[in-house]
C-alpha cells in the first residue's frame, strides 16, 4: 500500500492504494466519488471515462499512482451547477435512457468540443466512439452535441 | 378485432373491476389521494380487507405536488411518463412536479418491468388518481365560493370562477377537499384523445437527468452505508457445477480480505448457485485476491455449441411435434404454382447491461433484511430472498435503485440472492458487485434457433401455404425459458395452409427473456423470408405484404388495420419505391408483440460487403404518445439494439459460455448507428408500451435492406457469416 495525492475536482485528496489499484477504484470506493463508473474494466466501454488535465481516458485501467500532480475531474466535478453547454444540451435533447454510460459520454463531448466547436457527424463519430451506450442513445449524442456546440458559440466559447 | 381488443378500445376503465379513491390529509398538510381496485375478479380475496391504496399524490401546501412512481426504471421512461399522466389531469404545472421513486411496497400491486406492460396497467390509476384530486378540489372551491362546481376551471394549480374573477391556488383547497366525499370514478372526466392532452404527448425530459449529467448517486453500485465491505461471488463458468474445494485460507490472507467462503447453494440456475465469496475492504482488494483462487468444480453438464448444431441438423430432417395445422399443408405445397425453401439460425446472446449486476446488502441482527439493487421484479426476488435463507418475506426491505439497463436480464434475482446470503454471512453491510466477465459468463441468454420455412405460392400471387419446422431448446420435454413461439403468431391465420412443427435441443445452460422475448429473434426470420417470397412471386415488398395482411383465415393473428396503418406510415416517410441511389438499398418489416404495432423501413448504403446503416424510418401504433421523447427515445434505442444484436453471438463449451468481456462481445458504436424518424399514429386506443415492441422489425428491415443493396440474404446470424460487416 501507498499513499498517493491526487488532484480531483480542484482538491488535494490522499489515497491509500496498491500499486496496481487503478484510478477507478480509487475513485469510487475510497473517494466515494460513484459517478465514475464500471462497465468492463479494460478499457473498451468508456463508461468510466474522466478527463486527466482536459483528455478524456480511461480510469479502469490507469493505476492511480503515477498521476499525482495532474488534474482529475470527475462527472461530479464537471460543472457542478450545471451550466456547461453539453450538459445543458444533454438534458434538452433527453439523451439518457438508464444513464450509466452518460457521464463518460459527456466528459468525451466536452473534451471533443474543447479541441473543435464545430463538428459534423463524422467528427462526433470518431471522438465517441469508445463509448459505448448499450440502451442506444447514439442517434441523441449526435444531436446533443451539435446543441451543445451551438451553446457554446453563443457564449464565445466560453464554457 | 376480437372482443377483448374492442372493449380495450373504448379506452374506458375495464368496469370488472371497481376503483376507489382514498383522500387523507397528512400532519405537513398535503392532501394525499390513492386509488385502489375491487371487483368481481378480487372479491373472493380482497373483499372485507383493509384497503389500501396503490398509488400515491401528494399536493403540499407549497404548490409542489409530489407524485410517486411506483415501477422500477431501466431507462423505459416511466419514471417520468407515468407522473405526466398524472399532471395531466390533475392540472398542475409539470415544473412544480416531483417524482419519488417509491421502495418495494405490497399496497403499490404489480411493480415490475417486463411485457411493456407498465403503461397499459397504469394508465387508468393514474388518470384516476389526478383527476380524482382535481375533482375533490373542485368541490371544494364550489363549496367555499357557493358557487357551481361546473363553472371553475382549473389550470397550472390554480382554481379560478371566471364569471366573478375570483382563483385561487389549490393550496387553500387541502383541508376541505380531505373532508369531502370521494366521488365514484364514473363521475371523472379522464381524458382519452390526444386532442384533450395538454402535456401528454409533448417532449419531456426525464426526471432524473439533473442527477445523471451530474453523477449523483442513483445506481444500485452507488449505494454506500457506513462500515460497508465488497464482494465477488465465483461461479463455476460451467453452469450449475458445484464447489469440492478451494484454497480459502490462501485467500482470506491476501491484502484486505476478511471474509472468504463456500457457499453451497442449490440446483436452482436462476436461485443461488454453488461457488465462493470473497468479501474485502475494497472492491479492488477482493478482484486482486481472486486471482490467487483455485477452486476445484465439479462438472454436472457439459452443452456445446458444436453438440447444439449436430443436434439441430438431425432433428432438421425429422418430423417434429405438430403444434398446430390449419388446411393441408402438404396438399397444398403439391399443388402451388411455387414452392419457395430456406432456413435460417441466430445464436444465443446476452443482455449485456452496461451496469454488471450488482446488490448491496444487510442483515440485522434481528432477523431483517435491507437491500438495495436493480430489479425488473422486486417481488419476485423477495421471494426467491425468503426461500432461500428461509426467512420471512415481511422481513426483507427492498429499494429499488435505478437500473443502468434492464432487457429482461433484471427479471432474474440470482445475484440479489447472493448479495443477501453473504450479508447475512459478514453481518456488515456488503456490495456484491459481479465482473463484466461474471456478467457475461452467468447470463441468462436469449435461446438460438434454427427455422426451416416452406412457402406455397398461387398464380395470384398470395402464399396457399406456408410449413414451417421451429427447433428450438428444451429441457423435460419443454422449452426453456425464451425458447418458445406461439403456435398463433402470424403468418398463421393469414394463409389458408399452415402448420408450424417444432423440435427441441436438450439444453443445459442459463436462458432466461431477453427485450421482446422471442420476437426480437424470430421477427428477423419470418420477415427476411416474406422478402424472399415475395421476390420469387415478383412482387413489390410493400405491395405483398399488405396483400397478406388484407384477409385472415379463421381468427386474425394481429389487428391486420393497425398493422398495415404502420407499413403505410412508414413506406410514405421513406419514399417506397423510390430509387435509393448506387450501391444503396430499402427493406422493410412490420411486426406486433406487447400490445403495439410498429414497421420500419431501413436504408442502406454498401461498400463492397461492408454495410452502413444510414437511415430507419419507423410507424409505430402504441395509441396516444405520453411523453414524446420517452418513446422516440425507445425507437431510436431498439433499432441501435438489433444492429449490435445482429453481429453477436454467445457460444458454448463445456457448458461453460466462451465469450467473457466486450474484446469478444462488442456492442454497436455511434459510427454504426443510423438516423431515425419515427412517426407515430395517434390511434384511437388506450396507449400501450413502447419498450420492446420496435426491435422485432428493427432486424428484417435493415437485413432486407442489405439484401437490396448487396444481393447477399443474410439468413444466419451473427452476419459476419454471410460475410456482411457493419
Ligand atoms: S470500465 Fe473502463 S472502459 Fe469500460
Ligand atoms: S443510456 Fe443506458 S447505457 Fe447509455
Amino acid at each position: 500500500m501507498s499513499k498517493v495525492t491526487l488532484k480531483v475536482n480542484g482538491e488535494e485528496r490522499m489515497v491509500e492504494v496498491t500499486s496496481e489499484t487503478p484510478l477507478l477504484w480509487a475513485l469510487r470506493d475510497t473517494l466515494n466519488l460513484v459517478g465514475t463508473k464500471y462497465g468492463c474494466g479494460i478499457g473498451l466501454c468508456g463508461s468510466c471515462t474522466v478527463l486527466l488535465d482536459g483528455e478524456p481516458v480511461r480510469s479502469c485501467t490507469m493505476p492511480a499512482e503515477g498521476l499525482e500532480g495532474m488534474e482529475i475531474t470527475t462527472i461530479e466535478g464537471f460543472h457542478p451547477e450545471g451550466g456547461h453547454p453539453v450538459q445543458r444540451a444533454w438534458n434538452e435533447e433527453d439523451v439518457a435512457q438508464c444513464g450509466y454510460c452518460q457521464g463518460g459520454q459527456i466528459l468525451s463531448a466536452a473534451a471533443l468540443l474543447d479541441k473543435n466547436p464545430d463538428p459534423d457527424d463524422q467528427a462526433i463519430d470518431q471522438a465517441m466512439t469508445g463509448n459505448i451506450c448499450r440502451c442506444g442513445t447514439y442517434p441523441r449524442i449526435r444531436k446533443a452535441v451539435k446543441l451543445a456546440a451551438h451553446y457554446k458559440a453563443e457564449q464565445g466559447g466560453e464554457s | 378485432m376480437n372482443r377483448d381488443q374492442k372493449k380495450q378500445s373504448t379506452g374506458e376503465p375495464d368496469l370488472k373491476r371497481r376503483a376507489f379513491l382514498q383522500v387523507s390529509l397528512a400532519a405537513s398538510g398535503a392532501l394525499i389521494v390513492g386509488v385502489g381496485w375491487s371487483g368481481l375478479a378480487m372479491a373472493g380475496e380482497g373483499a372485507g380487507q383493509t384497503w389500501a391504496p396503490n398509488l400515491y399524490v401528494r399536493i403540499q401546501p407549497d404548490g409542489r405536488v409530489v407524485i410517486v412512481s411506483k415501477n422500477p426504471e431501466a431507462g423505459q421512461g416511466v419514471k417520468t411518463a407515468f407522473p405526466m399522466v398524472v399532471a395531466e389531469h390533475l392540472e398542475v404545472d409539470w415544473k412544480n412536479v416531483e417524482v419519488e421513486q417509491a421502495p418495494l411496497d405490497d399496497r403499490y400491486g404489480r411493480q415490475a418491468i417486463g411485457g411493456s406492460r407498465g403503461t397499459p396497467d397504469g394508465w387508468d390509476d393514474l388518470r384516476i388518481a389526478g383527476a380524482g384530486a382535481l375533482f375533490l378540489l373542485k368541490q371544494t372551491a364550489a363549496l367555499q365560493w357557493t358557487v357551481g362546481v361546473d363553472e371553475l376551471t382549473a389550470q397550472a394549480g390554480v382554481i379560478s370562477h371566471p364569471p366573478s374573477g375570483r382563483s385561487a391556488p389549490f393550496a387553500d383547497f387541502l383541508d376541505g377537499a380531505a373532508e369531502m366525499p370521494v366521488p365514484e370514478v364514473s363521475m371523472l372526466k379522464l381524458k382519452t384523445r390526444p386532442e384533450q392532452f395538454g402535456l401528454l404527448g409533448k417532449f419531456v425530459p426525464g426526471v432524473d437527468n439533473p442527477a445523471i449529467i451530474h453523477g449523483k448517486p442513483l445506481f444500485g453500485c452507488d449505494v454506500r452505508r457506513d462500515r460497508m465491505l465488497y464482494a465477488q461471488y465465483v461461479k463455476c463458468p460451467s453452469a450449475g457445477g458445484k464447489v469440492r474445494s478451494a484454497n480459502l485460507d490462501a485467500i482470506a490472507k491476501q491484502n484486505g480480505i476478511t471474509h472468504a467462503f463456500v457457499v453451497e447453494g442449490s440446483d436452482n440456475l436462476s436461485g443461488l448457485a454453488p461457488g465462493v465469496a470473497i468479501v474485502g475492504n475494497t472492491w479492488w482488494a477482493v478482484n486482486a485476491a481472486r486471482d490467487a483462487l483455485e477452486v476445484d468444480w465439479q462438472i454436472v453438464q457439459s452443452d456445446s455449441s458444436g453438440e447444439y448444431a449436430n443436434a439441430a441438423a438431425r432433428l432438421a430432417a425429422e418430423a417434429g411435434e405438430t403444434q398446430r395445422h390449419d388446411g393441408d399443408v402438404e396438399k397444398a405445397l403439391e399443388a402451388a404454382d411455387t414452392v419457395v425453401e430456406a432456413s435460417y439460425y441466430y445464436p444465443f446472446v446476452s443482455h449485456a447491461n452496461l451496469e454488471p449486476q450488482v446488490a448491496t446488502a444487510l442483515y440485522h441482527e434481528s432477523g431483517k433484511l435491507e437491500m438495495w439493487a436493480p430489479s425488473q421484479n422486486p417481488r419476485g426476488a423477495r421471494r426467491l430472498i425468503a426461500e432461500t435463507l428461509d426467512i420471512p418475506p415481511d422481513n426483507i426491505d427492498i429499494q429499488l435503485t435505478r437500473i443502468g439497463g434492464g432487457f429482461g436480464r433484471r427479471l432474474r434475482h440470482d445475484y440479489m440472492v447472493e448479495a443477501a446470503w453473504i450479508a447475512r454471512v459478514v453481518k456488515r453491510p456488503v456490495q456484491l458487485q459481479w465482473t463484466r466477465e461474471d456478467d457475461m459468463k452467468n447470463g441468462f441468454s436469449r435461446p438460438a434457433a434454427w427455422h426451416h420455412f416452406k412457402a406455397g405460392l398461387g398464380s395470384d400471387g398470395r402464399m396457399s401455404a406456408f410449413d414451417h419446422h421451429f427447433v428450438t431448446f428444451g429441457r423435460d420435454g419443454s422449452t426453456v425459458s425464451g425458447a418458445s413461439l406461439s403456435p398463433g403468431h402470424y403468418p398463421a391465420g393469414l394463409v389458408p395452409n399452415f402448420r408450424l412443427r417444432q423440435s427441441l435441443i436438450e439444453c443445459n445452460v442459463r436462458t432466461g427473456p431477453w427485450r421482446s422475448p422471442g420476437h426480437s429473434a424470430y421477427c428477423w426470420a419470418y420477415q427476411s423470408f416474406f422478402d424472399e417470397v415475395a421476390l420469387a412471386a415478383e412482387r413489390d415488398q410493400l405491395a405483398f405484404r399488405l396483400d397478406l395482411l388484407s384477409k385472415a383465415y379463421g381468427e386474425p393473428p394481429l389487428d391486420l388495420e393497425r398493422t398495415a396503418g404502420t407499413l403505410h406510415k412508414a413506406a410514405e416517410a421513406a419514399g417506397w419505391g423510390r430509387d435509393p441511389g448506387a450501391n444503396r438499398g430499402l427493406g422493410m418489416a412490420f411486426h406486433f408483440d406487447h400490445g403495439s404495432f410498429v414497421s420500419h423501413v431501413a436504408q442502406v448504403k454498401a461498400d463492397g460487403n461492408r454495410v452502413k446503416v444510414e437511415k430507419v424510418w419507423s410507424g409505430v401504433d402504441c395509441g396516444p404518445v405520453i411523453n414524446l421523447s420517452g418513446a422516440r427515445n425507445q425507437v431510436e434505442g431498439a433499432i441501435v439494439d438489433a444492429l449490435s444484436t445482429a453481429q453477436l453471438e454467445l457460444t458454448f463449451d463445456g457448458g461453460a459460455i466462451e465469450q467473457s468481456n466486450f474484446h469478444d462481445y462488442m456492442l454497436a458504436t455511434i459510427d454504426q448507428a443510423p438516423e431515425v424518424e419515427v412517426h407515430f399514429i395517434q390511434s384511437d386506443f388506450p396507449p400501450m408500451g413502447l419498450g420492446e415492441p420496435p426491435i422485432a422489425p428493427a432486424t428484417p428491415a435493415i437485413a432486407n435492406a442489405v439484401f437490396a443493396a448487396t444481393g447477399v440474404r443474410i439468413r444466419e446470424q451473427p452476419w459476419r457469416r454471410a460475410n456482411i460487416v457493419i
